[in-house]
């Protein structure tokens, strides 16, 4: 689908900040010059084609007690594939990015508790046979949330 | 930090994304049995606390055009390596950034920051900023592009409360 200068408006404008109110697409489609159901139909459209992945309340593992790890393995191309199927079969590898390095895999690990990060990165080791280097995030610099359509 | 059962359970009814009518937190509430009142309560004490990061939209940088995506790594002494984190994260271009530990030999980098442009050539102008802005702090760097999305579904919390 292509999207017009309105879902770009909406894009910028809903990263952060969707109102905590009995009609907040109301609220939110006041500020953005809209109809209710204009906003409403054009997310479930930008839903619907994969250019929203996902719309709502996103969550801090860490808060919760939780963990995100960033882990990296280096595959050997020619076990690449069958790699990746084995990598992703853990429910608690939340992406994976191939990258043109000599770490080629690299995916985040999101667990219910901080110990279940190396448990499964060892889980992980056991299944691929490979090393699975953990890269925790020792600060995070707070960017804002701002990816302009 | 521990999370009650029922902010658990509301988390759970938010979390695959809001349902798209016009009154979403009377939905939810009907569905877990509370008010709306409640959920709305609960989801801005949520927020406040940070459980919750934000509501709102994420995103396809690929449906978008943004097919590159570049992962800059750098090399920066531990002992700079704050200050100058804080002034990349603050580029308008940049998305992410971190510090993290390196991996020595394979991996000497301790800053980095993601990038995303339409080409690659973009990405590479956007990186040539940060070149620019960390100058002789930069022992060594590089750029990882994504080749392929392999998985992506975020977090999902179990159906069983933690352990």
């Amino acid at each position: 689908m292509q999207i017009d200068d309105t879902d770009r408006q909406i894009i910028n404008a809903l990263q952060t900040g969707f109102p905590i109110a009995p009609r907040p697409f109301a609220l939110a489609a006041e500020r953005l010059g809209l109809a209710e159901g204009d906003l409403i139909a054009r997310l479930a459209r930008m839903k619907d084609a994969g250019i929203i992945t996902r719309f709502g309340p996103f969550l801090d593992a860490a808060a919760m007690g939780g963990a995100f790890c960033l882990c990296a393995m280096e595959v050997p191309p020619a076990q690449f594939e069958a790699m990746t199927r084995t990598v992703n079969s853990f429910d608690e590898v939340a992406h994976n990015y191939a990258r043109d390095h000599r770490l080629n895999m690299w995916f985040v690990l999101a667990t219910e508790t901080p110990a279940g990060i190396t448990e499964t990165a060892a889980r992980i080791e056991a299944a691929t046979g490979l090393p699975v280097f953990q890269f925790p995030k020792l600060k995070e610099f707070f960017v804002g949330f701002r990816v302009a359509a | 930090m521990s999370i009650s059962p029922q902010d658990r359970a509301l988390i759970k009814a938010c979390q695959a994304g809001l349902p798209l009518v016009p009154e979403p937190y009377a939905q939810i509430a009907k569905q877990l049995d509370m008010t709306q009142a409640d959920v709305m309560n609960r989801l801005e004490v949520l927020l406040g606390q940070g459980v919750i990061r934000r509501v709102g939209i994420a995103p396809n940088h690929y449906k978008l055009g943004m097919a590159a995506n570049g992962m800059t790594v750098w090399d920066i002494d531990d002992a700079q390596a704050e200050e100058l984190g804080a002034l990349v994260g603050a580029m308008e271009d940049v998305t992410h950034c971190y510090l993290r530990p390196r991996k020595r030999p394979v991996w000497p980098y301790n800053l980095f920051a993601m990038l995303h442009g339409s080409t690659r050539d973009e990405v590479e102008e956007k990186r040539q900023h940060i070149v620019q802005l960390l100058g002789s702090a930069v022992r060594a760097h590089d750029v990882l592009y994504s080749t392929q999305i392999l998985k992506k579904t975020g977090l999902r919390l179990a159906s069983k409360g933690a352990t």
